[in-house]
């Protein structure tokens, strides 16, 4: 096994841990964190793949360094958009879905 | 359901990592080599490192709309901040502002090489913008940079200089070919001139994207 695919086994690994952050974590600045996780997972698995031969493939390297500037982009975007709805209501969680919210109500 | 939901996301997340895994074992060798199309053509790209040939040069397109990406995040950022007047920094430590006035020259310094280094060797734009932008949030937390919640002109010209600059390059070497394909012997110093606005705008978004979003609470 090559270094290279190692790295992309890794990338799968970080990718699966993000997905269940994202997903399974109700705190928004926890999904933002997995999500970036997420992210790291992916652009491992694209480098990792593109050198699982031993030789260095520029192109998914400069599509990872790509990938990190608007990943970067995205995040502070969305820290953004968890503070502006702290400061709207108080919470730092996604409102529950329309049936459990009338439930609560009720 | 609320306690075994998170339980069966894990579950389904590591069935899925583990899929991935198997996929990737099971991948034949490459079917295209894109690293010898690659250096088959960076001696018309215009530098000689492959990265920076792919960024700006073979694939010129997908920068273009990251500096753009990058922008609108930016426009996003500043439609959420609610507009105080530039809010005067906390002066934090003597010995942290003291060290931040040294360090944020060297900062730029190191900036300038980087990006001058990308045609040769690993740097370039986006390196050198993020080191750029460090720089900013040095002096921010050192408390000698105010916030930057309503840009002024100036500002404002630096933040989208990058993508201007990328735009007016594209439109100028249309003539010649397909989108973004520069005259080779052109292509150096062209390349050099996108990525040296890129740099200062890339540094500046990046900067500001923290800066606009910073209250120094009393």
């Amino acid at each position: 096994m090559s270094v290279g695919l190692l790295y992309a086994l890794a990338g799968a690994a970080l990718f699966a841990i993000g997905l269940a952050g994202l997903l399974a974590l109700p705190h928004l600045l926890r999904k933002i964190l997995a999500f970036n996780i997420l992210g790291s997972g992916a652009f491992l698995i694209l480098v990792g793949l593109g050198q699982r031969d031993g030789s260095v493939d520029p192109v998914p390297q400069a599509m990872v360094l790509t990938g990190i500037v608007v990943a970067i982009a995205a995040t502070a975007l969305a820290l953004a958009l968890a503070r502006q709805l702290l400061e709207l209501t108080g919470r730092m969680q996604l409102p529950e879905d329309r049936a459990d919210a009338e439930t609560d109500d009720a | 359901m609320r306690r075994v939901l998170p339980v069966v996301i894990v579950a389904l997340a590591a069935l899925l990592g583990v899929a991935l895994a198997a996929a990737m074992l099971a991948l034949p060798p490459h079917a295209v080599r894109l690293p010898d199309d690659v250096a088959a053509n960076i001696a018309v790209s215009g530098v000689a490192h492959p990265i920076t040939a792919v960024l700006l040069n073979f694939r010129g397109y997908d920068t273009l709309l990251e500096i753009a990406v990058l922008l609108l995040a930016l426009f996003g950022v500043l439609a959420l901040v609610k507009s105080h007047a530039a809010r005067a920094a906390h002066p934090a430590h003597p010995l942290l502002q003291t060290l931040a006035r040294l360090l944020a020259p060297l900062m730029v310094l190191v900036a300038g090489y980087l990006l001058w280094v990308g045609a040769s060797a690993p740097g370039g734009a986006f390196q050198a913008g993020a080191v750029l932008a460090a720089a900013g949030v040095l002096l921010r937390l050192a408390g000698l940079l105010p916030a930057w919640a309503a840009p002024a002109l100036l500002l404002r010209v630096g933040l989208v200089l990058g993508l201007l600059v990328f735009i007016a390059v594209a439109a100028a070497v249309l003539g010649h070919a397909t989108l973004l394909t520069y005259p080779p012997a052109l292509a150096g110093g062209l390349i050099l001139t996108i990525e040296a606005a890129l740099t200062l705008s890339i540094g500046l978004t990046l900067a500001a994207l923290y800066l606009a979003s910073t209250e120094v609470r009393p």
